[in-house]
């Protein structure tokens, strides 16, 4: 049966109003991602990856153009709890346990006290966090906080998590890790995943789509579809195919003069 | 009573008018409306309701009255004012603030003071310094000197704290680089460190307009000469022609602003580069 | 050295210089009177009868810390506390002035931030006025606040809180719009993809992150409000409280009762400022926020 696309981009601009001038964005952007994909976008800065995830989650306004998310605009698919995003900060509450910053969004929109309990506990399972429910933001290392900021977004169960650089402040070491764990939680729950990445190995690691974009104007260069099979263990980065596609990427940013 | 009525609809226009001008992105010309079309509702609110309710001139005049009595006191407003503004408050407000950045970098160049210093510096501000008006009155006499001396104690502990705070604001990165030009204290102060206090200094600048001239003011109360803007308020409250102490109010009002809003401007030129002053909040 | 030993003996080092700066300046500045007694009669003092003479007169231009010191045991422990000629009696009205004026204000105070930081057209509007209500001297409206409420029917403390209350509320104006504001965008960000109301952004993030604004605030809404309350005391002639008995040891040549009310509301204001401090220390570190 064909399945309608879960987030389709058409002819996508934004144009930015600066005080030294309008900045370009977005230009002519286009984009077609299915359910169940897990889609990087990896560039230089100004490219406008992380503009074009803030479109789909309704922080940004595009200028002229069409985004559908679930089939409904943006700030529709905002409202009816379609995605959770994850920032590039943590952004846990010092005043909230982990446990309670997670019940934040919970509370936000309505869930029973009950509700709230199980959900909290079942994410925090799923990131490998359990025994740190009471504990504060402070008392946990940067990659723990990253995992939960991960957990508050797959607590009110949105099939689309968007994700911006969530791992850019954190070591390489934790990063294997975390991207381990990330591949996992999509596997076994299905999500869809917009990911944004400086970092090619990552890119080329996590996903199932490689949109590779360059600056000004912002704009996609190439969409790559990863011939990766979905079984990855850390290992497969030494591989031929891993680094083929390694080198489609590298190509692609060369194109788009990502290296000026 | 239609007048009345006709003011508060006014006060509705007003507010709606604003409520449209806050939506508007573009247009700064347009900002400075609200805050006027705000104080003018305000304004026949007040005069419409005196007469309304029968507010006898002796609790509160309405507008006009101070409007008439306030262009007709020209000369005695004048003189009021130079008694007290120039001579008391800004010679006292020059005084405090120069000598509290001079004590400031004192106590930046040599640490030992800092312990000591601050916390009695601490102490000093929270206290109220008015009380110290009568003692100086009666140590400098009735003139202007007097109450220069109250303005220049009264701005100087605010401004210290902020000086204190401010020469602490240099990142480390700029100072190590510094340090690896071999810049003696004196360079590295004149070419860093008084930059990045500078929206310290400013805050006490800014907050010590309004307590120079309400200790200028207030040290009147105490002994006075037979000028100056306190001394006024206080004989004609006594004699219940609140039309003219509220013309003098309007002085100090108005002086006040823009005593505060010079320092604001001045603040924007001098640093232009603070995210504060860069944010278009 | 300790900790608390390194923190301390500078401070008590400080304190020490005062006093003694204090000590020699009474000498010089009582001595003209000492010597225009000594002339009339037809006497000569040598430099110790001076020092004597100087730290004991009864009118001093500037009375020794110890003079002080006797004046406030005497008008403290000496007298009922309910009669007129105590200091603790006209201490506690200012300090409950204060407290009146100062929970008024930050009552007001908050609300107004709240309004200011959700409304645009009122922030537009009334911000430059708060500002340019600081510049009307509070001293010149109190006379006509206390007639006005007199007439009204409304005695006693009142007045004078609303006098306490007209100077705290703008620090905790000021300080709360800043704290309401201080989210970062990205914290602003995440609510709105959980599509949170305002009201719940305000209870849920604003007001938390602005705790640490809050208590900075307090602490000079509170010295504000004193302030007021003195000020407030000095048009009233009711005859009580701080601010009158400077006022009244001015008016008298009472220098004693001049510098005794001053250092009681130096002390009334260092302590409520600590008392603020205590809970400011307490409540932050328990929501693990940082001071501002």
């Amino acid at each position: 049966m064909f399945q309608s696309p879960v987030i389709e981009v058409t002819d996508l601009n934004l144009t930015f109003k600066t005080n030294d001038g309008p900045v370009n964005a977005l230009s002519k952007v286009n984009l077609s991602i299915e359910k169940g994909d897990f889609v990087s976008f990896i560039g230089p800065s100004g490219c406008g990856k992380t503009t074009l995830l803030r479109v789909l989650a309704d922080l940004d306004q595009p200028t002229s153009g069409n985004v559908l998310v679930n089939g409904v605009t943006p700030e529709q698919a905002r409202m009816s709890k379609a995605y959770g995003y994850v920032f590039q900060a943590a952004g846990l509450y010092p005043w909230r346990t982990i446990g309670a910053n997670i019940k934040l969004p919970l509370e936000i929109m309505g869930y029973s006290k009950g509700e709230q309990k199980t959900r909290v506990a079942k994410v925090l399972d799923l990131v490998e966090l359990s025994e740190f429910e009471n504990k504060f933001p402070w008392q946990l290392s940067g990659g723990m906080q990253q995992r939960a900021s991960i957990a508050r977004a797959l607590a009110f169960d949105a099939d689309i998590l968007l994700m911006d650089e969530p791992f850019g402040s954190l070591d390489e070491i934790v990063r294997d890790r975390l991207n381990e764990q990330l591949l996992e939680i999509w596997k076994s729950n299905s999500k869809t995943i917009c990911f944004v990445t400086h970092s090619i190995p990552e890119a080329v690691y996590l996903s199932t789509k490689i949109v590779v974009m360059s600056p000004r104007p912002g704009r996609i260069i190439d969409i790559i579809t990863s011939d990766l099979p979905a079984d990855r263990p850390l290992e497969i980065r030494d591989s031929k195919e891993f680094i083929a596609v390694s080198k489609r990427v590298r190509e692609g940013l060369r194109t788009g003069h990502s290296y000026e | 009573m239609i007048y009345f009525i006709a003011a508060i609809s006014f006060w509705i226009f007003a507010w709606c008018m604003n409520v449209w001008i806050a939506r508007q992105t573009s247009g700064d010309v347009l900002k400075i409306l609200p805050p006027l079309l705000f104080g003018l509702s305000l304004m026949l609110i007040w005069e419409t309701s005196i007469i309304y309710f029968r507010v006898s001139p002796v609790i509160l005049p309405p507008p006009s009255a101070i409007f008439f009595k306030f262009i007709s006191s020209g000369p005695i407003l004048w003189a009021d004012f130079v008694q007290t503004v120039v001579k008391g408050a800004l010679s006292g407000y020059f005084i405090g603030c120069i000598s509290a950045l001079l004590v400031g970098i004192a106590i930046d160049r040599f640490k030992f003071l800092e312990k000591g210093l601050l916390p009695v510096g601490n102490f000093m501000a929270a206290m109220p310094i008015v009380g110290i008006a009568p003692i100086l009155v009666m140590w400098y006499g009735y003139g202007w000197q007097s109450k220069s001396a109250v303005v220049t104690v009264m701005v100087f502990f605010p401004m210290l704290i902020n000086v204190v705070q401010g020469m602490k604001m240099s990142d480390k990165i700029h100072r190590d680089l510094m340090l690896t030009y071999n810049a003696s204290y004196t360079q590295t102060l004149i070419k860093l460190r008084l930059s990045t206090a500078m929206p310290f200094i400013f805050n006490g600048l800014k907050v010590s307009t309004t307590l120079a001239l309400i200790g200028a003011i207030v040290a009147e109360f105490f002994g006075s000469p037979i000028r100056g803007m306190g001394f006024r308020i206080s004989t004609e409250a006594a004699r219940f022609s609140l039309d003219m102490v509220w013309s003098e109010i309007t002085v100090a009002a108005v002086t006040g602003s823009i005593f505060y809003g010079s320092v604001v401007l001045l603040e924007k030129r001098i640093t232009f580069w603070h995210p504060s002053q860069r944010a278009g909040i | 050295m300790s900790k608390v030993g390194n923190r301390i003996l500078p401070i008590i080092s400080v304190v020490g210089f005062i006093f003694v700066f204090w000590w020699g300046f009474s000498i010089i500045l009582n001595s003209p009177w000492a010597y225009d007694q000594a002339k009339r009669n037809s006497v000569t003092l040598s430099f110790s009868e001076l020092v004597v003479e100087t730290w004991s007169q009864k009118r001093p231009k500037l009375p020794t810390p110890y003079q002080v010191a006797t004046e406030m045991w005497d008008t403290t422990v000496n007298k009922k506390i309910t009669s007129k000629r105590s200091l603790v009696y006209h201490t506690v009205i200012t300090f409950s002035e204060t407290v009146y004026g100062f929970a008024l204000g930050t009552g007001f105070g908050i609300l107004l931030a709240i309004a200011i930081v959700h409304n645009r057209a009122t922030a537009m509007s009334v911000m430059p006025w708060v500002i340019t209500s600081q510049t009307i001297p509070i001293l010149a409206l109190a006379p006509m606040i206390i007639v006005a409420l007199g007439s009204a029917g409304f005695n006693g403390l009142l007045p004078i809180a609303i006098i306490s209350m007209y100077l705290s509320f703008f620090p905790v104006v000021v300080g709360m719009v800043k704290g309401l504001r201080s989210p970062e965008q990205l914290e602003i960000d995440q609510m709105k993809t959980w599509s949170a109301s305002s009201s719940q952004v305000l209870f849920k993030l604003r007001l938390p992150k602005s705790v640490p604004y809050l208590f900075t605030s307090l602490k000079l809404g509170i010295a504000a409000a004193l302030v007021g309350a003195i000020v407030g005391e000095l048009p009233s002639g009711g005859g009580t409280g701080l601010g009158f008995r400077m006022l009244s040891g001015s008016t008298f040549g009472n220098t004693l009762q001049i510098w005794s009310g001053l250092f009681s509301a130096a002390i009334l204001a260092a302590s409520l400022i600590g008392f603020i401090g205590v809970f400011q220390r307490a409540i932050l570190k328990r929501m693990a926020l940082e001071l501002q």
